[in-house]
């Protein structure tokens, strides 16, 4: 019993990673279409920019705000910059855009600050909760900020005039422009939102995973598969199907089949709901009229 | 590239073809393997074209049927001792059967979330490889090691010629093989379903059939590559398939051009050299930027994408759109209209 | 991409090299000049396993210091790095590109197991020596089908061995568990660890769990582990996993004894991360000093170290195991070099390489001595145990020699 919550336990951590990470890539998705696959390297190296911070000498929350903002405006500069010029061409092309900027993130980690593992630090120090170990004050910690993030990401879409506005030009741009909607500063608010979110889930992520410039790698995978199975255009989905593919990845790789295969359970996961709801657990199933 | 009926058409291939033939006996061992290498992307790049560029169907995975074609080939000469001519088919029909089967899941979701599935699939192959009941016959993480093919009837030819060779030929097949297949009713096929889904299959078309097997046969030509490629390389080893290599494929279809099968020629170029290339650019920053020809070759990427949106061929075609369109006037002016115009999309033989 | 230039160039080596190859007098061996030996590696700056580039990094530099004092017997070392992203057919490629087109005499310290093993064949066909490769894999000490291809380090069967053989005589009802990266190293020290435990013995690794590089963390690995019944574990895990399985082997309330590969005894990159309240009582095999040791600070193989790093490298260097690493290989070939005198053909490289007496390195643990002969290409075989205790890795017990 005893290994079995422990393996939820930190499942449910490390998930929690996971559903943040999937909660950019939903709002990406929401606002243009489109999956960013650069969105761990982003993460990644808005951590590097917190690390940097805090080895310059700055206190943890101070760095953690800091570098939320600049990550926002970081994201908004890439939409305007890199990513509008393409809206027109081909999806494809798009694709390979993000793909170049996921290679220029990496490397720039790399050349700036070395490849090797550096430490990062939690502000959630101190004991082990629940005295027998399950999880970490961090890892609590990080389930923590999730559900702030999920809740805050809520709170705006559905309570703030901004965040109406965003989702009616996600939805209907010709109407939203209309209305006196600027749908391209939407655009871009919905990247810088997206690499905000990235970035605090690049801090959680680094006391558990350690900091590398390769260290979003996996989390991606993880996290597309967790907004696969929970719907690409909902965030609550998102977030639960991103704690699943923790929990779940966990469980099956301790007691079905082995540790060793379990990135091609998360492949399994991803194909099996996508044969049997093509949309996602909670997504809204598209019928097309002929 | 602009319609190959047409004289400047012929005349590029010809060229190509002249330049191709006289290659390996002008340059030196390196750079024939890396002209070999060329060729074996090109094959792959020709079959991904064919399901994402005709098809419409997006693959990030195709590095995975490119392993399963290696290690076939690799494991049917090493441990069962088949020559190449026969390792190498049988591999890349296991390929096929591979793409067939994973093409009926993939009717069921479209677009970014086939990209989405395969992309897992490219993260998940180097795993599936090293898997520790395989390892009897795959090596384990030692991987397989093979001699180059010997020169056959002591022709008076390198090891190194003769796998050039060997490679020209294939692709030079594998291309008329692609070109006669889009020419035809099933390439038209295959447009219409990525273009108008639904009124295709109105017209009868099995839309199911249609995308499993030109899934199949673009994995297919994958596993062919890969094969080739284990003839090449020497050695085969869970860590060369990761993902860089189903991205790299990608990139060298949307840079060459989707839809184009020449194009398939100038992605395996770009995805060749143009590394090589960033990497002598760093070499001016000094040692300490040995990590950035990675953001050089993304900047390149970037910058390429928004100078060519539709890839090398899209844009030879658009320039020779440009250059002639005196020839289009006679035509209309002949009455009977018998040229039929390629307007706009990404699609010509 | 081929132009004329290019063209004419590479016919003119092809030239050049089917010249050199039939004489095997200095001044004709390939690479080498009466002012220069050229000689190259394939090393991962990019891709999954680029925190090992600071190796290249640190050799390109230990040459540049060799060529400001002089250089070997008057000529300057030429090294020519490149990189592979740990990439098997790159490595291919960009081997070729160093022995036909570069016109390298021969590799040194190339990287990566698969990678090398790719070029082992071509190397040996073509008798070109493939020097001190950075790989423990037991593979490259083979002198008798691969007489050109050298290792350098303890082979990791043989670390495990030690372990074995230190766990049979200390703990011989342990529980054992291992967990091990799903490649050839992670692989090699399951069976290493099994034949240093004989095979009376065989019966006590009770678990085994794997990890792919790709993944994000080990932790639920750690938890299985726990959950099996084990009490001594072998951490068979590169610097980034090592740190997180030792964290939460700690944070779960686990006190398992605990081993661990040489290759990640980096305090820095390794104990800190951890904890280094967490990492006390970690036992592991080392063959040279840890920079970060304060028993070293007066050693003057160390400061040689530190002078190095200080002109050559930069300060975060200092506390690199790879940085160290590189300052030990670069060492080593620079010897060899020397006893070359004025024939640097290759076949007297080899045979210089396998000719090496007690060679003493700078960081070197006291004891451990180099020695090659033309059936033993494991440069190092010795190690010695030692254990942490919070701040830095006590010795204990005798050099182990296998």
């Amino acid at each position: 019993m005893g290994e079995f919550l422990h393996q939820l336990a930190s499942g449910l951590a490390l998930g929690g990673v996971y559903a943040i990470m999937a909660l950019a890539l939903v709002m990406i998705y929401q606002a243009t279409h489109l999956i960013n696959f650069a969105q761990g390297e982003m993460a990644m190296f808005s951590t590097y920019f917190a690390w940097k911070l805090m080895d310059l000498g700055e206190p943890y929350w101070f760095a953690f705000f800091a570098t939320i903002v600049a990550s926002f405006i970081c994201g908004v500069v890439i939409e305007r910059l890199v990513v509008r010029p393409f809206a027109n061409a081909p999806i494809l092309a798009s694709v390979i855009v993000f793909i170049g900027l996921s290679l220029i993130f990496n490397s720039l980690a790399g050349w700036l600050y070395g490849f090797s593992v550096t430490s990062f630090d939690s502000p959630f120090n101190g004991r082990p909760w629940f005295g027998a170990g399950y999880m970490s004050a961090h890892e609590a910690g990080a389930i923590v900020v999730t559900l702030c993030v999920l809740a805050l990401v809520y709170a705006f879409f559905r309570l703030t005039p901004l965040g109406l506005a965003m989702r009616a030009a996600a939805q209907n741009p010709v109407s939203s422009r209309l209305v006196g909607i600027r749908v391209g500063w939407m655009l871009a608010i919905g990247w810088g939102l997206a690499a905000a979110i990235g970035s605090v889930a690049g801090m959680m992520a680094a006391p558990i995973v350690y900091l590398d410039p390769n260290m979003m790698g996996g989390v991606l995978l993880y996290a597309f598969a967790g907004a696969v199975l929970g719907g690409i255009d909902n965030p609550f989905g998102a977030v639960f199907g991103g704690v699943a593919v923790g929990v779940l990845g966990n469980l099956i790789g301790a007691y079905l089949v082995g540790d060793e295969v379990k990135l091609s359970v998360a492949l399994a996961i991803i194909i099996a709901v996508l044969v049997w709801r093509p949309s996602g657990l909670f997504g809204r199933r598209l019928v097309a009229r002929v | 590239m602009a319609d190959a009926d047409s004289a400047p058409g012929a005349l590029v291939a010809i060229a190509v073809a002249v330049f191709a033939l006289a290659f390996p006996f002008a340059a030196s061992g390196y750079h024939i393997y890396q002209g070999a290498q060329v060729l074996i992307l090109a094959i792959a790049l020709l079959g991904l074209n064919l399901l994402t560029g005709f098809n419409g169907q997006i693959s990030l995975g195709h590095g995975a049927f490119f392993a399963i074609g290696s290690y076939g080939a690799a494991i049917l000469m090493v441990k069962f001792g088949l020559p190449y001519w026969a390792a190498i088919p049988l591999a890349s029909v296991v390929c096929f059967i591979a793409g067939f089967l994973f093409g009926f899941p993939a009717l069921r979701f479209g677009g970014l979330y086939l990209a989405l599935a395969t992309f897992a699939l490219a993260v998940a192959t180097p795993q599936i490889l090293s898997y520790k009941g395989f390892d009897a016959l795959t090596g384990g993480s030692q991987g397989l090691t093979l001699a180059k093919p010997s020169v056959p009837f002591g022709i008076a030819l390198t090891p190194d010629q003769w796998l050039y060779l060997v490679c020209l030929a294939c692709a030079a097949a594998h291309y008329w093989a692609a070109r006669n297949l889009v020419r035809g009713r099933i390439g038209r096929a295959l447009v219409a379903i990525r273009d108008q889904p639904i009124a295709a299959e109105t017209m009868g078309i099995n839309a199911a059939l249609y995308k499993t097997t030109c899934f199949g046969v673009s994995a297919l030509y994958a596993g062919v590559a890969g094969g080739l490629s284990t003839l090449a390389v020497g050695f085969v080893s869970p860590e060369s398939f990761g993902l860089a290599l189903s991205l790299a494929f990608l990139v060298g279809i949307v840079v060459g051009g989707l839809a184009s099968l020449g194009g398939a020629l100038f992605g395996a170029l770009f995805i060749e050299f143009v590394p090589n290339i960033a990497d002598q650019l760093t070499v001016s920053f000094g040692e300490g930027a040995k990590a950035l020809p990675g953001a050089i070759y993304g900047a390149l990427l970037i910058l390429v994408m928004a100078a060519m949106p539709t890839g090398v061929a899209g844009a030879a075609r658009a320039a020779a759109r440009a250059f002639a369109p005196s020839r289009q006037a006679k035509v209309e002016k002949g009455g009977v209209g018998v040229a039929v115009k390629y307007e706009g999309k990404e699609e010509s033989p | 991409m081929i132009n004329r230039r290019t063209f004419l160039q590479s016919s003119a080596v092809a030239a050049a090299f089917a010249a050199s190859a039939s004489s095997a007098r200095a001044d004709n061996a390939p690479g080498v000049t009466d002012t220069e030996i050229k000689i190259g590696q394939t090393m991962p700056y990019s891709g999954p396993a680029s925190a090992y580039g600071v190796i290249g990094k640190a050799d390109l530099a230990y040459f540049k210091m060799i060529n400001e004092q002089g250089g070997v017997n008057g000529r300057k070392i030429n090294l020519i790095s490149l990189d592979d992203g740990y990439s098997p057919p790159k490595t291919v490629e960009q081997t070729r590109r160093l022995v036909e087109q570069e016109q390298v005499a021969f590799l040194f310290n190339s990287l990566g197991t698969a990678c090398c093993a790719s070029v082992r064949q071509y190397m040996n066909d073509n008798k070109i020596p493939q020097l001190f490769v950075a790989t423990g894999a037991s593979m490259f000490s083979d002198p008798q089908h691969f007489p050109w291809t050298m290792g350098w380090q303890p082979n990791y069967q043989t670390e495990a061995a030690i372990f074995g053989k230190h766990i049979a005589a200390t703990k011989p009802d342990a529980k054992i568990g291992v967990i091990y990266q799903n490649d050839s190293f992670g692989k090699d020290y399951l069976i290493g660890l099994k034949n240093g435990l004989g095979p009376d013995h065989a019966g006590m690794v009770i678990k085994e769990v794997s990890y792919e590089t790709s993944e994000p963390t080990v932790d639920s690995q750690i938890v299985t582990l726990q959950g099996a019944g084990v009490d001594l574990v072998l951490y068979a895990a590169t610097p980034k996993f090592a740190a997180q399985a030792i964290r939460k082997t700690y944070d779960i309330g686990w006190t398992p004894v605990r081993y661990m590969t040489d290759v990640s005894q980096s305090i820095a990159s390794v104990m800190k991360p951890a904890g280094l309240e967490k990492s006390k009582g970690v036992i592991t095999a080392i063959y040279g000093k840890d920079p970060t040791d304060a028993r070293w600070k007066d050693d003057p193989g160390y400061k040689a170290f530190a002078e190095f790093v200080g002109k050559y490298l930069t300060p975060k260097d200092l506390t690199d195991a790879n940085a160290v690493y590189g300052f030990g290989t670069s060492a080593t070939m620079v010897q060899v070099l020397k006893q070359c005198g004025n024939d640097l053909s290759r076949e007297n490289v080899m045979r210089q390489a396998a000719n090496l007496k007690d060679v003493v390195l700078a960081m070197g643990l006291p004891g451990i001595k180099i020695n090659t002969s033309s059936d033993n290409f494991s440069p190092i075989r010795q190690e010695a145990l030692a254990s942490f205790n919070g701040e830095s890795w006590e010795q204990f017990g005798e050099l182990y020699q296998a």
